[in-house]
């Protein structure tokens, strides 16, 4: 049997789809409602509750926690100050990526750090002889995801720290519906939202609370679904679906490295040794061969494809995670590996892996479309992520 | 009764040798395949031992049956049905017990109860292990060259060999090199911490050869577990419905609607040698019959030192095939049960009793039955490789009773004093007592023992020393080795006469490579 989350007996209750979708070895809903729809509304409207507990979590401390988690990552750790987060890819010695988190600082020599996938083994290795200890706090830990445009109100009601002045990616401890948790103003969604952990045994409890004190602003619960096109519109990437971990790949092309995910950004060459440096250096020197971005297909293109078979235009009802061609001309240059339409955007969207040549934003490509069993080819635009970055994401002061 | 001369005759009715004579009636030649026993199968044979209870007597898994072969001889067409053995279950002496399930996140959770490390190291084992089994596979679907020779066909064969191996990286050569060098045990101390893990791991490194999980060499044979992994979505580790012998059965009904001739209960005594050339064979009745070609599916040595004089071969060949290993180093207890085993450890009937059940709680313990093994006694506490085929196929046994097949090693053929019906039945105890010690209903619920000793395998279906795969699966006989240096070619020293079985390239196992490959060999040269 699949295990449940700690949060289970209330997902499992409400969800009325039964739309159970694996995570992490885990079961949890891919929509409580029979349509996504309005969970993702919710999320970028009012706000989503979303289970998120199926991310793998380490704890790590001692003397040498900031120096082993260097050594780890390519962002600055020493530049991170306490109840700050990062959010980060860890390379392997190639500068290919193994998997990307979120790297919280709790206390000076205390850390955690979220994965998609089990590294236990991984960080082990990098912290061989360090004064060091890495705790495997997955499933004693839950996690759950508060996001939305009222997520701060309805949290302000139940927490016992003020709220306003908690910046984007900063953290903060608190008792929220009496509950000792950990709120980090984190998410996967590009939104205002804040992700609070928990011990696993105090998890329902929080779920009540927070459906009790949100019920006034639309607070409702939602699945991976809506998280998907959330998450697509934010230009966030997803492991194993847009990108392959480095240690799981069959072959070399299936991996891929932060300047190749558009995560050059992370990479701090000047910091010191972290594993990998030397091949992301050599590969900041020449320029990436791939670049990941987003692309929008043409309305007109897709109408018009649709009209020649005499339909209407048609849109995927959910997000796909397949790997579809990218065409310049004649020549495929790359590969779409998410897309959506965006319901709040009113636009379809992809992320996509180009050729540098063609990665420019501005680019004119083609995508491919299936339209009544036949392959066609729709003009997309290549554009810089995030597709959708409302300003209340990083602003300080509630929203009006 | 007129006489004819056949284009090609099969000696040994084995599956690879029914699957040689498929190939050859397939491209037109006109074949007859000689068994000696009754029945059809060699050692992959389905023998109703005791009235309702249905044995798969000596082999009993499906391991890497090649697709193509299926495809080609339309087995599925003649009634082959390989269905799926997806589970391995370790009880341990501590009470707990180790699953490796069909699903990934069934798996993993599992061993992370074990070590979490384990669980990971899992993964990227696997994925190792699937890259250089898909380096090494082009090397098993090719007829191997002779580094010896200067042929040009074989010199450029060996230039697409070195070709081969020099893209696959310097970090999978390393790894290739290690498997090539190593002891499955030390390999998988490089990886895994849990023992019950890697003994259970380490087992598939040792069966059918005479060495213990420490002994070098060991590690590659792991490898060929993994083989069929290429092929995942197929599956072709399986439990064949109706047992192993229904494999044989569907080859040799495939080989008949081809155009092949059976003759079973068929003894072959020896091959007719005219002038250095095999022309035919005289069967114990004395009865001669003639062919162009004469195919052995026997193992080497019955063929080379039992169907021919030593002065019919050239001595160095004879010489190699006389150091030929070929160690017989296990047995077979098979059941006809009441109920179905209850393990301590898991009790209940359960999804674990539909795989494999492994007793190989410890490297320690391969390691110590091996030891036994090494001065001629058979292990006090074997390894075995235990399943209930009744639970997959349940028309093997009569409606709520099981068939059980238990796989066990060592058994030495040597046996200090030799094999007698004593000591047989002192073995089958040894077995029933090491698994009572873990699913102790068991000695309660037989109603029938098979026990079946390395000298039965030889006595009863014609495996020297009892050996399951015709020649031990060690580096040293595997290749351009097997069976002797520059004869891999399924050519003999003696024209026309060529070999098909186990003891060919790539080895044993119920996956009729060599049958196909020695075919292929076969009609590149004799053409219909």
């Amino acid at each position: 049997m699949l295990r449940g989350t700690p949060f289970h007996p209330r997902t499992a209750a409400l969800c009325q789809a039964h739309n159970w979708r694996r995570w992490a070895g885990c079961i949890v809903a891919g929509s409580y409602e029979l349509l996504h729809d309005r969970e993702y509304f919710a999320i970028r409207t009012a706000a989503a509750l979303i289970d998120v507990s199926p991310l793998y979590k380490y704890h790590v401390t001692g003397p040498d926690a900031e120096l082993f988690l260097n050594r780890l990552i390519p962002r600055d750790v020493a530049r991170c100050a306490v109840h700050q987060v990062l959010y980060t890819p860890w390379c392997d010695q190639a500068g290919k990526i193994i998997d990307d988190g979120t790297l919280s600082r709790l206390d000076t020599d205390a850390f955690r750090l979220t994965a998609a996938e089990p590294n236990l083994r991984w960080l082990q290795d990098v912290a061989a002889g360090l004064d060091v200890t890495i705790g495997d706090i997955t499933e004693a830990l839950a996690a759950l995801a508060l996001q939305g445009p009222a997520s701060r109100e309805i949290l302000k009601r139940i927490s016992d720290v003020p709220l306003d002045d908690l910046g984007f990616f900063r953290l903060t401890h608190a008792r929220v519906a009496g509950i000792p948790a950990t709120i980090s103003r984190t998410g996967y969604t590009g939104d205002l939202g804040y992700e609070l952990w928990v011990e696993a045994a105090q998890a329902v409890a929080l779920w009540d609370g927070l459906v009790e004190a949100g019920a006034a602003y639309g607070l409702i619960p939602a699945g991976i679904l809506a998280l998907d096109v959330a998450r697509i519109e934010a230009g966030l990437p997803l492991l194993d679906v847009d990108y392959i971990p480095a240690n799981k790949a069959l072959i070399e092309e299936r991996k891929s490295s932060p300047f190749e995910l558009d995560l050059g950004w992370t990479v701090k060459l000047d910091k010191g040794p972290f594993v990998g440096r030397q091949a992301l250096a050599a590969e900041n020197e020449r320029g990436p061969e791939w670049q990941f971005q987003g692309l929008e297909i043409e309305w007109d293109s897709i109408e018009r494809l649709y009209a020649e078979a005499g339909l209407p235009p048609g849109l995927p009802a959910t997000a796909w995670r397949t790997s579809v061609p990218v065409y310049s001309g004649g020549e495929q240059v790359g590969y779409a590996t998410s897309g959506c339409w965006s319901p709040i955007l009113k636009q379809y969207i992809a992320l996509a892996h180009l050729r540098s040549a063609w990665a420019a934003p501005g680019t004119r490509l083609e995508m491919e479309v299936t339209v009544e069993h036949r392959r066609k080819r729709a003009e997309a635009r290549v554009v810089k992520k995030p597709f959708y970055d409302p300003p209340r994401k990083r602003a300080v002061e509630t929203a009006p | 009764m007129k006489r004819r001369d056949y284009d090609a005759v099969i000696v040994g009715g084995g599956h690879n040798g029914l699957v040689n004579a498929a190939y050859l009636a397939r491209a037109g030649l006109d074949v007859l395949v000689l068994e000696r026993r009754p029945v059809l199968g060699g050692a992959a044979v389905t023998e109703e031992v005791y009235p309702g209870f249905q044995y798969c007597v000596c082999s009993y898994v499906v391991s890497l049956l090649r697709p193509e072969i299926i495809q080609d001889l339309e087995l599925a067409r003649h009634g082959l049905e390989i269905l799926p053995l997806e589970s391995t279950f370790t009880p341990l002496p501590n009470g707990d017990y180790l699953v490796r399930w069909a699903d990934h996140d069934q798996t993993r959770r599992e061993l992370y109860r074990h070590s979490p490390r384990d669980a990971e190291a899992y993964d990227e084992f696997g994925k190792l292990m699937l890259q250089l089994a898909m380096a090494v596979k082009p090397i098993l679907g090719m007829a191997p060259p002779d580094p010896g020779s200067m042929r040009p066909g074989n010199l450029a064969k060996m230039a697409r060999l070195g070709r081969h191996f020099r893209d696959l990286g310097s970090e999978k050569l390393a790894a290739l090199v290690k498997l090539m060098t190593m002891s499955s045990a030390d390999y998988l101390d490089e990886w895994f911490e849990t023992e019950g893990l890697k003994a259970t791991m380490a087992a598939s490194g040792i069966i059918g050869t005479f060495l213990g999980p420490r002994s070098p060499g060991t590690a590659y044979v792991l490898l060929h577990h993994y083989m069929g992994e290429i092929d995942g979505a197929f599956r072709a580790w399986g439990f064949a419905r109706g047992g192993t012998g229904a494999v044989s059965e569907a080859i040799a009904s495939a080989a008949r609607s081809l155009g092949a001739e059976i003759r079973t209960e068929a003894s072959v005594e020896r091959i007719l040698n005219e002038g250095g050339r095999a022309v035919g064979v005289a069967l114990e009745s004395g009865e001669e019959i003639r062919a162009r070609l004469v195919v052995s599916g026997l193992d080497p040595k019955r063929t080379f030192l039992g169907l021919l004089e030593p002065d019919e071969l050239p001595s160095e060949f004879v010489d190699s095939i006389r150091h030929f290993r070929i160690r017989g180093s296990s047995g077979k207890v098979n059941l006809a049960l009441a109920e179905l085993p209850d393990f301590t450890a898991l009790p209940g009937v359960g999804p674990h009793l539909r795989g494999a059940m492994s007793i190989s709680p410890s490297v320690e313990y391969l390691e110590r039955a091996y030891d036994d093994a090494k001065y001629g006694e058979f292990s006090r506490r074997p390894y075995m490789d235990i399943i209930l085929p009744s639970m997959i196929d349940p028309s093997m046994a009569p409606p709520g009773k099981h068939v059980m097949s238990i796989f066990v090693q060592y058994a030495p053929y040597a046996l200090n004093g030799g094999w007698d019906d004593e000591r047989r039945e002192a073995f089958g105890d040894t077995v029933i007592d090491t698994l009572c010690q873990y699913a102790p209903n068991v000695r309660d619920a037989i109603i029938h023992r098979q026990v079946v000793t390395p000298a039965d395998m030889e006595e009863t279906f014609g495996l020297t020393e009892g050996n399951i795969f015709h020649g031990e699966l060690s580096l040293h006989q595997l290749f351009f080795l097997r069976p002797a240096p520059a004869w891999a070619n399924y050519r003999t020293p003696l024209a026309n006469l060529y070999q098909c079985g186990s003891g060919t390239h790539p080895g044993g196992g119920v996956c009729g490579a060599p049958g196909r490959l020695a075919a292929q060999q076969i009609l590149k040269e004799h053409r219909p």
